[in-house]
């Protein structure tokens, strides 16, 4: 398959693109919402809308009334989110959640997913514990309680974990903490008493929260897939997150770039437009090519994944570490070339560094993602 | 498609029977290399057998037309040709910068009757061709060249040094950018031909940091050089240059990429055994950026099929590919240790490791130094302003 989109895709990156820049846009949402110290850190009048142009269900199977499409397509909206900054909970409901609840039950998707296609539901992940992503250690236990599990343990940088109506936890049903098997996914109720979550905005206006689960009832079927099997479904469900925050954050990079070198064809210093400076046009030039790099193994970790080839593992964590490098580099040197201007909270240039802060960390920055490379090449 | 599946099981039979075992394996010297030419030998009879079918059949230069010598390959045929070779690890029959550079610029400004002449030489690897575009004052200003032609009715007289002639030495014509315009820069150079074994024309190899002299300077002192051999139009040679510079570039940026060299690694562990805990983390952090280009290289790859991709894209394959070269070569010398600091012993293949280290230094100054192709990056991408 050739590494750039096909018609019909290039129509959806036309029509996400107009959207997320009417729509979506920094003014209009992120700002919006932030000044404003709302609770969700997005509008849910925006999600609605998501949901008309059918984004909501790109991942979802077109049996349970989505679009099922790919991450090709999923990536494609991402990129255009990342370039406009539009907080919603795509990632975390339509890609995140969305793939484990493919794998679940009739009842479950039953349940869930014509709220997520139609935009009214929010969806969260809770997977990490502690302040790094180490999905390979899971504490949380889930001991069998009757007809269903009671679940116990603390759960860290939960995406629109309080706005979420239900919320997909990993827990450990059999084994020892770092053991690959015996973990279980749950789908748990917002309102389901022993949950409790501590919310805290993130550098980026974002919400998460930390979460425990205090004894937690729930029958057995909130399990999503089979009991002590999670763990290809949390797999699944990690590369679908990941390369979709990669793709995120490409939109970052490019969205932060295509500001900055705006910005050198308009500031003049000395006499001259800043962008004749070959000291910047260098910097410019290197930052152009990275980015550039960076699109391209997103796509073609996205085509992999959409093809379920072997390889596909590995290029999703070369895609998350490249792209956590190179958005890194775009939104440094766009806050240095744009001067003291770009250390004002006028000036959008610093809101992409600090999306792109959050955006590396999420499921693995890009030492995680590296050290992952080694060890799929065997090294 | 079923044409090309078609296309692929004939390939993959004529492959098998035509292709020696001894031409399956890695390139190992330069002696490996088949350059073609008129002083050109076999370094063994699967080398001659290999070649002599590739000729036969198109396969030196399987995408040009079969009157010149191709194979008239579609893209996807050249491509699932490709394919069906690196599966086997086919060695190129030929290498040549016939194929390589005169024969696009050819295709594209050439005459017919050129094309008959020249190209078909070239698929049969008769004549080995040098490039003739650098001079002592003209390097990444290569405009401002000063070797002169003067006009003398049917011919022109060519005085001038050019540097940097790969394998002039070795080489049987040349493809040379003149002055015939000194009132004009950018419209006063000729792409002349010329035969090196005219009158006049002398070669003097240049010995590298790493041992060895691909390079060659080349004299030129009074060459008469018959008025018909020019490709394109007189004092037009810069467009033909500035278009070949392009298929340069590609060439040069293919260097740092493809998918079986891309990580390493792996490879580097079991060279040296073990890794210190941050030389590790460096080949893990460069398996990164090699995996993402590899990536970039083929996406480019696909968008020139379809032209989606920029005309200056080449320079950003460039760039980026060869300075990840220069870094991948850093890192090989690290895992190698003091073994690969031996400079012509019997274990390290006559000091193999140091000498391509320090080669890969070249990378990003041949073709268009890395600061040349930023620069058109800003101008031709970026569109900055007064670059």
């Amino acid at each position: 398959m050739p590494l750039y989109h096909d018609e019909d895709q290039a129509m959806l990156a036309d029509s996400a693109s107009q959207f997320m820049a009417e729509e979506g846009s920094i003014n209009k949402q992120l700002r919006h919402w932030r000044d404003r110290d709302c609770k969700d850190g997005f509008g849910h009048e925006l999600w609605k809308q998501f949901g008309e142009m059918g984004f909501t269900g790109i991942l979802v199977a077109e049996d349970d009334g989505g679009l099922g499409m790919g991450h090709v397509e999923a990536g494609i909206v991402l990129e255009e989110i990342g370039r406009n900054l539009t907080p919603s909970p795509f990632l975390t409901s339509s890609v995140l959640a969305a793939t484990a609840l493919g794998q679940a039950s009739d009842d479950l998707r039953g349940r869930y997913l014509p709220g997520l296609v139609s935009g009214d539901s929010v969806f969260a992940v809770a997977i990490d514990e502690g302040a790094k992503h180490r999905p390979e250690r899971i504490k949380t236990r889930a001991e069998k309680s009757g007809n269903g599990f009671r679940l116990s343990g603390k759960k860290d940088f939960v995406i629109h974990g309080a706005s979420a109506d239900m919320i997909v936890v990993a827990a450990r049903t059999s084994g020892a903490d770092d053991d690959a098997d015996g973990i279980t996914l749950f789908a748990v109720p917002k309102d389901v008493a022993g949950l409790s979550q501590v919310a805290v905005r993130l550098v980026d206006s974002s919400m998460a929260t930390h979460l425990t689960l205090d004894g937690v009832d729930l029958d057995g079927d909130a399990v999503i897939g089979e009991v002590d099997g999670g763990r290809e479904i949390l797999n699944r469900m990690l590369n679908a997150g990941r390369i979709g925050a990669a793709a995120e954050g490409a939109g970052v990079a490019r969205g932060a770039m295509d500001m900055t070198i705006d910005y050198l064809k308009q500031r003049k210093q000395f006499g001259k437009l800043i962008g004749e400076f070959q000291a910047l046009q260098h910097r410019a030039a290197h930052l152009y090519s990275e980015v550039e790099i960076a699109r391209a193994v997103v796509i073609k970790a996205q085509q992999l994944l959409d093809a379920d080839a072997p390889s596909a593992e590995l290029m999703v964590s070369v895609a998350k570490a490249k792209v956590s490098k190179v958005a890194g580099l775009a939104v440094r040197e766009g806050v240095q070339m744009h001067g003291g201007i770009g250390m004002t909270d006028e000036y959008d240039i610093g809101l992409y560094m600090k999306r792109d802060r959050a955006l590396q960390e999420f499921l693995g920055d890009a030492y995680y993602h590296a050290e992952r490379v080694a060890q799929i090449s065997g090294y | 498609m079923a044409d090309l599946d078609t296309f692929r099981s004939e390939t993959r039979a004529w492959l098998e029977a035509n292709c020696p075992e001894e031409m399956r394996q890695p390139v190992r010297d330069e002696e490996d290399v088949y350059w073609g030419g008129r002083r050109a030998t076999f370094k063994n009879e699967a080398q001659k057998s290999w070649f002599e079918a590739c000729v036969a059949k198109g396969y030196t230069v399987p995408a040009w037309p079969k009157d010149y010598g191709g194979a008239g390959l579609d893209a996807g045929e050249a491509k699932v040709l490709r394919e069906e070779m690196s599966r086997i690890n086919a060695r190129p029959p030929l290498s040549s910068f016939g194929i390589w550079m005169l024969g696009p610029a050819l295709l594209h400004f050439g005459t017919e009757e050129q094309k008959k002449h020249y190209l078909t030489q070239i698929a049969r690897g008769e004549i080995r061709w040098c490039q003739g575009y650098s001079e002592p004052g003209s390097g990444s200003d290569l405009v401002s060249l000063q070797t002169y032609g003067e006009d003398q009715g049917d011919h022109w007289v060519v005085n001038g040094q050019k540097v940097w002639t790969s394998y002039a030495d070795q080489a049987d014509w040349i493809f040379c950018l003149v002055r015939t315009d000194k009132t004009n820069k950018y419209q006063g150079i000729t792409f002349m031909l010329f035969d090196m074994e005219t009158p006049g024309v002398s070669t003097k190899p240049i010995l590298l940091i790493s041992g060895n002299s691909p390079f060659c300077e080349t004299f030129f002192d009074d060459v008469k050089v018959p008025k018909d051999q020019f490709v394109g139009e007189v004092n037009r040679g810069w467009d033909v240059a500035k278009y070949l510079l392009g298929h340069e570039r590609e060439m040069i940026s293919g260097a740092g990429g493809g998918d079986r060299t891309a990580a390493i690694g792996a490879a580097m562990l079991r060279h040296a055994g073990e890794l210190d805990p941050m030389l590790r983390a460096e080949l893990a952090m460069f398996d990164v950026d090699a995996l993402a280009y590899s990536a970039m290289g083929e996406k480019f790859l696909d968008e020139i099929k379809v032209g989606k991709a920029h005309p200056a894209q080449p320079n950003t394959m460039k760039y980026a590919g060869t300075e990840l070269n220069k870094r991948r070569h850093e890192l090989m010398m690290s895992a190698g240790g003091s073994r690969s600091l031996e400079w012509d012993s019997e274990e390290t293949g006559g000091g193999k490791p140091s000498r391509g280290w320090l080669r890969t230094k070249a990378n990003s100054i041949e073709g268009g130094t890395s600061e040349v192709m930023l620069n058109v990056i800003s101008k031709r991408i970026l569109d900055l302003p007064g670059s």
